[in-house]
Order: C-alpha cells, then sequence, then structure tokens
C-alpha cells in the first residue's frame, strides 16, 4: 500500500501559515490593564539616565512602530555588523529637521537585530531644556551628548548611538541633502577610544527628505531659541497638517565596525589619532550613502 | 586609631542626635560632646546616652573655648541649615550656615589637639541643570554654579574647608556629599514635600531622584568619623527612581502645574496648611525636582568601604510604611482586576456567541471524497 501523502488541491487556498504571536483582544486588554496597574502603582523600573524600558516597551516603541513598517517601509542593511553584547559606538549621519532618524534608527535596533539591542541616544542639551520633550527623551533611554554620559554607557556595555553632525545636520537645507556636514569636535571618537569600543557606522537615507528644508526663518528661531526655524513647502503654510512627514523610502545601513581597543585608552588624548578616526568615520557612512542612493530607485518607492 | 573626643554639631537634630548616640554608644571614644543652639527634644535625649551637650552657637568664641579645654581631637560638622524656615530667614540661614563654619574652623585651627574633620556636605553642590551630565562624579564641578540658597552656601562652605584644609595639612579631612535622606525617622527636605497628599510638580519634567536612607546616613557618618578616609566622596543609594515613580509608590497623587504658576500654588498650600515651613519651595529645590541629580557612589563603596544596605527603591519603601497612602496600590489592584474578571466575561460570552452564530456561517466541512484522494 502507497505511503499516504498530501496532495495540495488549490494551493491558492491554503491557510496562510498561523502568526507566531497574535494575542486574542482580551489578552490585550488584560495587559493594557496590567501596564496600567504597574503605571499607576509605580511598580516598574528605572536607571541612572532616566531610561524606562516598561514605558518605552509598551507605549514608545508601538507609537513608532506604524511609521517604521507602514509610512517609511525602512529597510535595514548590515545589522549583522552590529554586536550582539557589549559596547559600541554607532555613528550615523542625521537629516530631516526632526530628528525621526535617531527614533527610526532605535526602532530598527530593537525590532530587526537578533539580540534586540537597544540603541540609547545621546541628544543636545536643548533637547533636555524642553518641557515633555526631555523628560520623554530621558525615558526612551536617551542622555546628554557629552564624554561622561557615553562613556558611563559604553563601559556598561550599552549601544550608544550618536550623531555627530548635530544641529549643522539636523536643520541643513534641502539643496544640501546626503552631504554630511562637519563631525563635531570628534568627542565622539574619544568616548569610543577610552572605553575601547567599536565605532558602528550608520547610513541613513530617506530621512532627508520627509521635511525638506526649503528656507529657515531666522528671527522667528531667535526669538524662540531654537538653532534653526525651519520653511518647508508644507509648512507653516498649511499649518498642522505641516507637520506630518512626507512617506519616503527609508535604509538603514550599519557598516563594518571600526575597532578601537588596538590603540588604548591613552590614544584619546592624541588628537591626531582622533582626528584620523573621526575622518574615517566619516568618509565610510559618506560613501555607504553614495551607494545607498544609487541602489534607490525613487524617493517614496 | 579611635578618635578620643569627638564633637558633634547639630546634634539637636535627628541626624546629628542619632550620629552622637551611636558614638556615644562605642566604648572605645572617651567622650562625645554635643553642641548646638537649641537643646534636642526629649525623644532624642533619651537616645543621647553619656553624650555630654553643650549649648552654644558655633558662631561664637564659646565654641573654640570648648574645642582647647577638652582636647577634641575630632569635629563633625553638620550644622548646615538647608532650609530658611528652620533657621528663621535666609539671612540668618546665611549667616549660621557660613559664619558659622568659618567661625568652628578658625577654632579648629587654633587646637593642636584636632586631628580630624568630617563635614557633612551636599551633592546640591552639582546643581541642576539640562546641561548636566546624568551621574556626577567627585571630580566634576557644577556646569552651572548654583545662585543662592543652600547650594551656594555648602559650596562656600566646601571652599572654606578645603583652605583650613591646606593650612592644616596634618588634619585628616572627609567631606561627604550626602543625597537627599529619606527614612521613617528624618525629616527631610524630600520627605516633607512627598507627606503632601497631592504633590505639585513642574509640567512636563520628571526628575531622576536619588535617595539615601537614614540608616545608612548615619553608618556612613560614623565610619567617617572613627576611620581614617579623607578627600570627597558621594554618599548615595544605589540605583533611582523618577520623581513621577516616587509619587506613585507612595500612593500620592501628582499635580503637575506649569512653571509659571508654582508660586501659585505654593502661597495656596501655605494659606491652607497643606504644608509645613519645612518644605521648601527655593527656585535651587525646584530645578533639582525638574532635572533631577544622580551621583556616582564608587568611591563610597571602594575606596571609602561601606555599601549602603538599602537601595533608593528600598529606602522608598521603608519611608512608605510611615505614610499613609492616598491611593493604596490594593485598591489599583483590585480595580485592574476587576476590570480584568469583566473583560474575561465579556470575551468569554463573545466566544459563545460566536461558537453558536459562527457556527451556521462556518463553510462546509470537506467534501469527503477529497480526502479518498488525500489518501490515495
Amino acid at each position: 500500500m502507497p505511503e499516504a501523502r498530501v496532495i495540495p488541491l488549490r494551493p491558492d487556498d491554503d491557510p496562510p501559515p498561523p502568526r507566531p504571536a497574535a494575542p486574542s483582544w482580551d489578552d490585550q486588554v488584560a495587559g493594557g490593564l496590567e501596564f496600567l496597574r504597574r503605571r499607576v502603582t509605580g511598580e516598574y523600573d528605572t536607571d541612572e539616565f532616566g531610561f524606562d524600558p516598561d514605558l518605552t516597551d509598551h507605549v514608545l516603541l508601538p507609537m513608532l512602530r506604524p511609521w517604521f513598517e507602514r509610512w517609511f517601509r525602512v529597510e535595514t542593511q548590515g545589522l549583522e555588523n552590529v554586536p550582539d553584547t557589549g559596547g559600541a559606538l554607532v555613528v550615523a549621519n542625521h537629516s530631516g529637521t526632526i530628528p525621526v532618524d535617531a527614533l527610526m534608527t532605535t526602532v530598527a535596533l530593537h525590532d530587526e537585530h537578533p539580540a534586540s539591542r537597544r540603541l540609547r541616544l545621546l541628544g543636545a542639551d536643548l533637547v533636555f531644556q524642553v518641557p515633555f520633550v526631555g523628560a520623554l527623551a530621558r525615558k526612551l533611554g536617551t542622555t546628554l551628548a557629552c564624554n561622561e554620559d557615553a562613556e558611563r554607557l559604553l563601559s556598561e556595555g550599552e549601544l550608544v548611538g550618536v550623531f555627530p553632525e548635530g544641529f549643522k545636520g539636523v536643520g541643513k537645507p534641502f539643496s544640501e541633502r546626503y552631504t554630511l556636514q562637519r563631525f563635531g569636535r570628534g568627542g565622539f571618537v574619544s568616548a569610543a577610544l577610552r572605553t575601547g569600543a567599536p565605532i558602528v557606522p550608520c547610513a541613513i537615507v530617506g530621512a532627508e527628505e520627509i521635511y525638506p528644508m526649503i528656507g529657515n526663518a531666522r528671527t522667528a528661531a531667535r526669538l524662540l531659541g531654537l538653532p534653526y526655524f525651519p520653511i518647508t513647502p508644507t509648512f507653516p503654510l498649511l499649518g498642522p497638517a505641516g507637520l506630518v512627514p512626507l512617506p519616503s523610502k527609508w535604509f538603514i545601513a550599519f557598516g563594518e565596525p571600526i575597532e578601537t581597543a588596538s590603540y588604548g585608552p591613552a590614544a584619546a588624548d592624541d588628537p591626531m589619532v582622533v582626528f584620523n578616526l573621526t575622518d574615517q568615520v566619516r568618509e565610510t557612512i559618506q560613501h555607504s550613502l553614495y551607494r545607498l542612493l544609487l541602489q534607490r530607485r525613487s524617493v517614496f518607492s | 586609631m579611635p578618635p578620643a573626643v569627638v564633637l558633634v554639631t547639630g546634634v539637636s537634630r535627628w541626624l546629628g542626635g542619632a550620629l552622637a548616640a551611636e558614638l556615644a554608644a562605642d566604648p572605645a571614644i572617651d567622650r562625645v560632646i554635643g553642641v548646638d543652639t537649641v537643646p534636642p527634644a526629649p525623644d532624642v535625649l533619651r537616645h543621647l546616652g553619656r553624650t555630654e551637650f553643650v549649648r552654644a552657637d558655633i558662631r561664637s568664641p564659646l565654641i573654640a573655648k570648648v574645642i582647647e579645654s577638652a582636647s577634641v581631637d575630632t569635629v563633625v560638622h553638620m550644622n548646615i541649615s538647608a532650609t530658611p524656615a528652620a533657621a528663621g530667614g535666609r539671612v540668618s540661614m546665611k549667616e549660621l550656615n557660613v559664619i558659622g563654619t568659618m567661625q568652628l574652623l578658625a577654632a579648629c585651627q587654633r587646637s593642636p589637639a584636632v586631628q580630624r574633620l568630617v563635614l557633612k556636605s551636599t551633592s546640591a553642590v552639582y546643581g541642576a541643570s539640562p546641561r548636566d551630565p546624568a551621574v556626577f562624579t567627585e571630580a566634576m564641578q557644577a556646569r552651572r554654579v548654583p545662585a543662592g540658597g543652600f547650594a551656594q552656601d555648602s559650596l562656600d562652605i566646601e571652599g572654606y574647608v578645603r583652605s583650613f584644609a591646606r593650612r592644616r595639612p596634618d588634619v585628616g579631612v572627609a567631606v561627604l556629599r550626602f543625597t537627599n535622606l529619606i527614612g521613617p525617622r528624618i525629616d527631610s527636605l524630600l520627605s516633607g514635600f512627598l507627606r503632601m497628599p497631592v504633590v505639585p510638580t513642574a509640567l512636563g519634567y520628571d526628575a531622576r531622584v536619588q535617595l539615601l536612607h537614614e540608616d545608612d546616613a548615619v553608618a556612613v557618618l560614623r565610619q567617617a568619623t572613627v576611620g581614617d578616609h579623607t578627600g570627597t566622596v558621594n554618599v548615595g543609594a544605589s540605583g533611582t527612581v523618577l520623581l513621577s515613580q516616587a509619587i506613585r509608590r507612595l500612593g500620592r497623587v501628582a499635580l503637575p502645574v506649569p512653571q509659571s504658576a508654582m508660586g501659585g500654588v505654593r502661597k495656596l498650600a501655605r494659606r491652607v496648611r497643606l504644608v509645613d515651613g519645612s518644605v521648601e519651595w527655593s527656585p535651587e529645590q525646584m530645578r533639582l525636582l525638574n532635572f533631577g541629580r544622580v551621583v556616582d557612589t564608587r568611591v563610597l563603596r571602594e575606596e571609602f568601604g561601606y555599601t549602603p544596605r538599602y537601595t533608593t527603591a528600598e529606602a522608598l519603601a521603608d519611608y512608605a510604611d510611615t505614610v499613609a497612602p492616598v491611593v493604596r496600590p490594593e485598591f489599583v489592584g483590585d480595580v485592574t482586576g476587576a476590570a480584568r474578571s469583566v473583560v474575561g466575561a465579556v470575551a468569554g460570552g463573545l466566544n459563545a456567541v460566536h461558537a453558536v452564530v459562527g457556527g451556521r456561517h462556518r463553510p462546509a466541512p470537506p467534501v469527503p471524497g477529497l480526502r479518498a484522494v488525500r489518501d490515495a
């Protein structure tokens, strides 16, 4: 007797493979209630930087995820270049008028990296001066961009994200898109050298087009104490509707890590080593930007 | 070598009294002399044991006589007032803090017997601003020098102590920078603030708070007095909580108030006697409650050699036992539990309805004939 085997009769109608994690709605509500109970009674942990993993996992990341998956359709490359454990410094280009690229990189490393790594961002002091934004940024794991904090996080084995271009990158006019600005004073390199953490260059393509900045209202910026006040084709012309970012197609590519441990911690005080490494990181990111731009078919697809 | 004669200033307050009691219980110490401007409260007095109390103002020359005649060899200076209300106004607070310290140090410098000086300072010297690194080590300085108030006094006092240490290099000087103290017995800045049923907080800000349990504070002061560690040490528990989290854990209700309305809320709270005078609302305190401050305690644990028994969360929990919560955690648990059972019941009901209604619309079972093909 021949062995029984399954012959697909109508392959088109085959049920899709069961999704691994699709909790029923009542489980979701129960989880939400448990979350609420924890929040009201304060039974969650935060660290010395103000990072609140409970809030990040249950509120902030779920809020960012639709933007990551549907709106910008982010494609990540080279995630194997980010180590699974231990400290590393992710250095990326900064763009987009509002630092959405930092948030999307956080989602990318948490959702798509096999080790679900948390990216601890370094932000400018302006971020922490602004009410709500500063408090929320700390809860998401951001801390002040200074050597003390960067070295502390790296030596604790955290993955630290830094955008050395700062406001020069995020607030540059649309005409200068994808050209890297000056990389600060190389503080990030000395932090990596002191802790021996590898530097992972990261290129982000797509963020430049979300709010094309065609003008800068300097007077308004000065009045509000901001480094720039963006004028885009839709903002402030359309009011709050102008705050909706354009749905550009994004690529986030992590390059091969540049190791720093062999230089030794003393190299952090050698300006020539710091300058050379800074240039090397900058060149690597600029080249991967050009490569990704060639790969991209159009801005929105 | 343990000290023979210890002088403790500010002995009438809880922390000073607790330290004096601890030292008096140590038979290796010959005499413990407590100094303060007001006599200690009866319950403090009961624990003081063989401590001799001298009612003296450290601003007066009397203190020099006490140090000279008793041949004091160890001075613990903790008579630094953090609140203008307790000291009778900002002017007298500053006078007590700064001039008092200068007098005390002048007396110490004169007396050849003095071998050791312990200063109870504060981590407020680091200030609190959005430009601060997350964690301060002893080597760091305030990015924005705190202007006025307690922090400014403490910075001045530390400056005087440093110059004293230069003039008397034979004296071992330990400067202890304490974080906010909390516990069931101590009356600190933060404990008064958190005792209010509704705690006003700055809208849009959430500070990181590092605490130290009162028992750990006494133990550190004792070890600094009898030990020989010199230099500056940050003293704080491990771990931090956010201010909002602390308020929730204590079962209080946070009332976020815009920065500009803070002054009005303060006046209102005073008028309806919601708060007593010890609750401090100086701009410096508000900055602390906006941005928070955390200190690194590696030196305390590794060089000074003391690991606090309570973490920040445990110290807060110990304090929580003494305040009746406004929002009881059991109540929150009951509410969410009830909501969960309602959800469970609704889900169960819906599933049952689904089974009945959906049964009719379910697609027809596969035709038996097809299975025969599969088996073939």
